[in-house]
């Protein structure tokens, strides 16, 4: 039977109070207060990076090659024309003989992407589709989103075996409900008036797909262990749980008070979270809001036990946190507040795009080479071993470096060198079974920075280069999250 | 087998301008002003010159490439001219290649000249090292600059010897404040002001643990030297300079992508200076090298390089630095022209610089700095980073 073969998600690290955002602008509109933290990305994240960690840990001990096909839902992607599955799908290493989507343009799309996945999974068109949902999503200043949104992802994977949750069915329903929109240029949602969203949107399109697909199977609301469904409204929330007939414990925690509504990614996060507490035979019913509802309803087999644990999912993301204390800071990391960056940073050399379409396995992948003769590991690919006494010619097999663990041999955090968020950080890095680079560093107060200290890897932007909008991505070194 | 260089060149004369922020002078008038001086010394005409060999490192803000920038500001006549790159080597590599043009029979005289003009970028530190490392590296190398990627050695250095890093910063200013000393005797130096331990060890952090004062002045300068055949020497001059070894090494990869190397020392130093001592005949540095000028573009550099040349032992040059071996009436005094941390560093020219300071104090002409008697005077220059350089080491003598 269809279903989920495994489960991700990411949270990235920083957090600010909201009463610091309140705190700083709260003037604008003294009634856009909201209870909680919410998710920032780091200066070097985004939709697609996040979209990346989510599905590192999807895949963790799942060996890519299964993979037949890759979506991406977002509402907060990078390029208008540039498909971001592809970026990560590089990312990951997948195959190449594989179909690629982006499902854009509303927040219900990350559930759509994920039937659209099963729907290929069922008809036998792929046997394993990995869907990414992540969204970065960002308020103008002042504003109630400003508050709201959080940043996030989740990823699962859709196939036919090792199945950890069966998909028993769904049911949509689509509108041209226009609550929030976005033209061309438009960098901020612009919105309709709440009480309209609430009263004629929320409040009806979620219940309207969760009693359809609970009845179109025949299932009693008592009988399901858990809902999940997105919160815009605190108060409204809790009346659809109740006009559905739910106890509060059947509700699933929307992560409104320590992440945010995360659009697209944020039923596929309440999902994982779900099945992180989720026990054989329970049934878990999970919509989205957008222009409509999908709700999808699954029930959990044994296997979820052989998962459980094993990824870091919503729990160990949300527990590895770090106070974001600064509301400038959160405005210059999405560019709202552009800093000073002196010549040095204005200077852009030119990106070459042919050079990482032919590297785009070692720049976006993480791989390099392991010599065949003597088994070491080197970064970036090598034609000549660099092993001192082996030296073989044209012996190498990829190598993937990405899911290498590592120890920082050496660091330094450099006042010059220009950055987003200064200081810059960055250090030698030897990876466990051999291979050894020099990499940024990321997510860390310099002051914890030590001499072999334990690091992994995690995609990031690199840099943007403004005059001909690239953004280049690549691999930092972060600390190991326990 | 080959017999190296030693004892067959001789420099006949150099030259070297004031290095400093030269806001006044482009490269061309610091060309000039090594060039004049170098060919005065020598007593030789612009004519006899037969090749030169020309350094420059940063193209971008610079005098642009080929040999031409040196033919047409000297208005060297049709004459061959080759510009040579090393990064910081690349002064010592021009002086190489000019050094074995004449020891092969091939030319009699020969000019290295290398010049920088790096206060032209409007932002300190040097320019931008992404356009200088390639396209592949710039997508891949971290967002390195100098003082960061020696810093890190330095944070090496003092994890493997156990050195409390405030002990370890107190040993580097001492090291700066050394060069402060001589640099401040010395009219041509970039920064002629002399520095406490103290006031260095406050100084702005640029990249942990090194601060403004362990990091070399970002100038402008150019040098030149006019080589011939040691038989003809004497010819130009009594008091010849002969050289006794000319060598490079450049990383292979393996401290970058092999894991044997732990960052706190520089392994082509220690590849570089054996081949270096060998061609020249020492056999005892610590009793045989006379005076150095080594390349401490910052101070964990020179730190480093007292043990990468086999003078100070394998993690104790701390020992060495508090007993003033290296200070300018030292044992073996290091820097004493101020070293690129006070004479400052434009690139290309450094090299020759350095041998200019070892060529003077051999003549008996360093004035308030000379050192009685060297024997053997020794440049060693690093291009790039610890973690994949370029090494130049020249020994001179007479």
């Amino acid at each position: 039977m269809a279903g989920i073969v495994s489960y991700g998600a990411y949270i990235p690290k920083f957090r600010i109070d909201r009463k610091i955002i309140y705190k700083s602008i709260g003037w604008v509109n003294p009634a856009t207060y909201l209870k909680g933290e919410k998710a920032v990305a780091n200066y070097d994240e985004d939709a697609v990076t996040m979209a990346v960690a989510a599905g590192m840990d999807c895949l963790s001990d799942i060996d890519p090659d299964i993979i037949d096909t890759s979506y991406f839902a977002s509402t907060s992607a990078i390029y208008k024309e540039r498909q971001t599955a592809e970026i990560i799908s590089t990312a990951f290493d997948l195959r190449s003989d594989i179909r690629t989507a982006d499902f854009t343009d509303t927040v219900k799309s990350g559930t759509t992407a994920t039937l659209s996945a099963l729907d290929s999974v069922q008809a036998g068109t792929s046997r394993n589709v990995i869907v990414c949902a992540s969204d970065c999503r960002v308020g103008r200043p002042g504003s109630a989103q400003e508050e709201l949104f959080g940043d996030g992802a989740a990823s699962l994977i859709l196939g036919n075996d090792n199945v950890v949750a069966d998909f028993i069915g769904s049911f949509s329903v689509s509108y041209d409900f226009v609550d929030h929109w976005k033209a061309e240029d438009d960098k901020y949602d612009r919105q309709w008036e709440d009480r309209f969203i609430r009263d004629a949107g929320y409040s009806v399109f979620i219940p309207e797909a969760i009693s359809g697909v609970l009845k179109k199977y025949n299932v009693d609301p008592k009988d399901l262990a858990k809902v999940g469904y997105p919160c815009l409204y605190a108060g409204d929330h809790k009346k659809i749980g109740k006009k559905l007939g739910l106890e509060s414990s059947q509700v699933q925690d929307p992560l409104l008070a320590n992440v945010g509504y995360t659009g697209s990614s944020n039923p596929l996060m309440l999902l994982v979270a779900a099945l992180e507490d989720a026990k054989p035979g329970d049934k878990i019913v999970i919509a989205s809001f957008g222009t409509g509802s999908d709700a999808l309803l699954f029930e959990v087999t044994d296997k979820i036990n052989d998962i459980k644990g094993n990824r870091r999912g919503i729990k160990k993301h949300l527990e590895a946190k770090t106070e974001l204390t600064s509301y400038e800071k959160m405005l210059s990391f999405r560019n709202i507040l552009p800093i000073e960056k002196g010549i040095r940073g204005e200077i852009m050399p030119f990106t070459p795009l042919s050079e990482l379409w032919r590297l785009r396995d070692q720049i976006l992948g993480l791989c390099g080479t392991k010599c065949k003769v003597c088994g070491t590991p080197q970064y970036p690919s090598q034609i000549i071993c660099v092993k001192p006494d082996c030296g073989a010619v044209g012996e190498m097999e990829k190598y993937r470096f990405s899911q290498k663990k590592g120890t920082l041999r050496s660091f330094t955090v450099d006042h010059l060198a220009f950055t987003p968020s200064p200081p810059g950080m960055y250090g030698m890095v030897d990876f466990d079974g051999g291979g050894r680079y020099w990499f940024d560093i990321s997510d860390i107060d310099p002051e914890s920075l030590s001499v072999n200290m334990p690091i992994e890897m995690s995609f990031r932007k690199k840099y943007v280069d403004e005059t001909f909008a690239i953004h280049a991505y690549f691999w930092k070194a972060v600390p190991v999250m326990d | 087998m080959s017999e190296g260089i030693r004892d067959k060149v001789a420099i006949i004369g150099m030259g070297c301008t004031r290095f400093g922020e030269r806001w006044e002078a482009g490269g061309e008038d610091l060309m000039v002003e090594a060039f004049q001086e170098a060919i005065e010394d020598a007593g030789i005409e612009k004519k006899d010159i037969d090749a030169a060999w020309f350094s420059t490192c940063m193209d971008s803000n610079n005098v642009g490439k080929t040999g031409m920038p040196l033919s047409m500001t000297l208005k060297l006549p049709f004459k061959p001219v080759t510009r040579v790159e090393n990064f910081c080597a690349g002064g010592t590599e021009a002086l190489r290649n000019a050094v074995y043009a004449v020891a092969s029979g091939a030319y009699d005289i020969c000019l290295a000249l290398g010049v920088e003009k790096l206060k032209d970028t409007g932002y300190g530190g040097l320019p931008d090292l992404f356009t200088q490392m390639g396209n592949k590296n710039r997508m891949i190398m971290p967002n390195v600059t100098a003082p960061g990627a020696f810093a890190m050695m330095a944070n090496a250095y003092f994890a493997k010897y156990g050195i409390d890093p405030k002990e370890g910063k107190k040993l580097l200013a001492m090291i700066s404040a050394k060069s402060h000393k001589n640099g401040a005797k010395n009219p041509k130096a970039h920064l002629r002001r002399e520095a406490t331990v103290e006031q260095i060890m406050n100084a702005p952090m640029i990249a942990y643990p090194l601060g403004l004062f362990d990091c070399c002045g970002v100038s402008d300068g150019s040098a030149a030297a006019i080589v011939c055949r040691a038989d003809m020497a004497k010819n130009f001059r009594s008091d010849p300079v002969l050289v006794k070894a000319m060598q490079v090494a450049i990383s292979s990869g393996e401290e970058l992508m092999y894991t044997d190397w732990d960052g706190t020392y520089v392994k082509t130093t220690n590849k570089c200076v054996d081949m270096a001592y060998n061609e020249a005949g020492i056999t005892n540095p610590r009793e045989e090298v006379g005076m150095m000028e080594v390349h401490d573009c910052f101070s964990i550099t020179e730190l480093v390089t007292y043990e990468d040349l086999h003078i100070s032992p394998r993690g104790k040059a701390g020992d060495d630095i508090k007993d003033g071996f290296y200070e300018l009436d030292g044992k073996i005094p290091c820097q004493p022209d101020g070293g690129l941390k006070c004479f400052g560093h434009p690139i290309g020219a450094s090299g020759l610089r350095m041998m200019y300071e070892m060529y003077k104090q051999l003549q008996g002409k360093a004035g308030d700095r000379q050192i009685e008697n060297p024997k053997y005077g020794l440049t060693h220059n690093l291009g790039g980073f610890p973690i994949n350089n370029i090494i130049s080491i020249g020994i001179v003598g007479r």
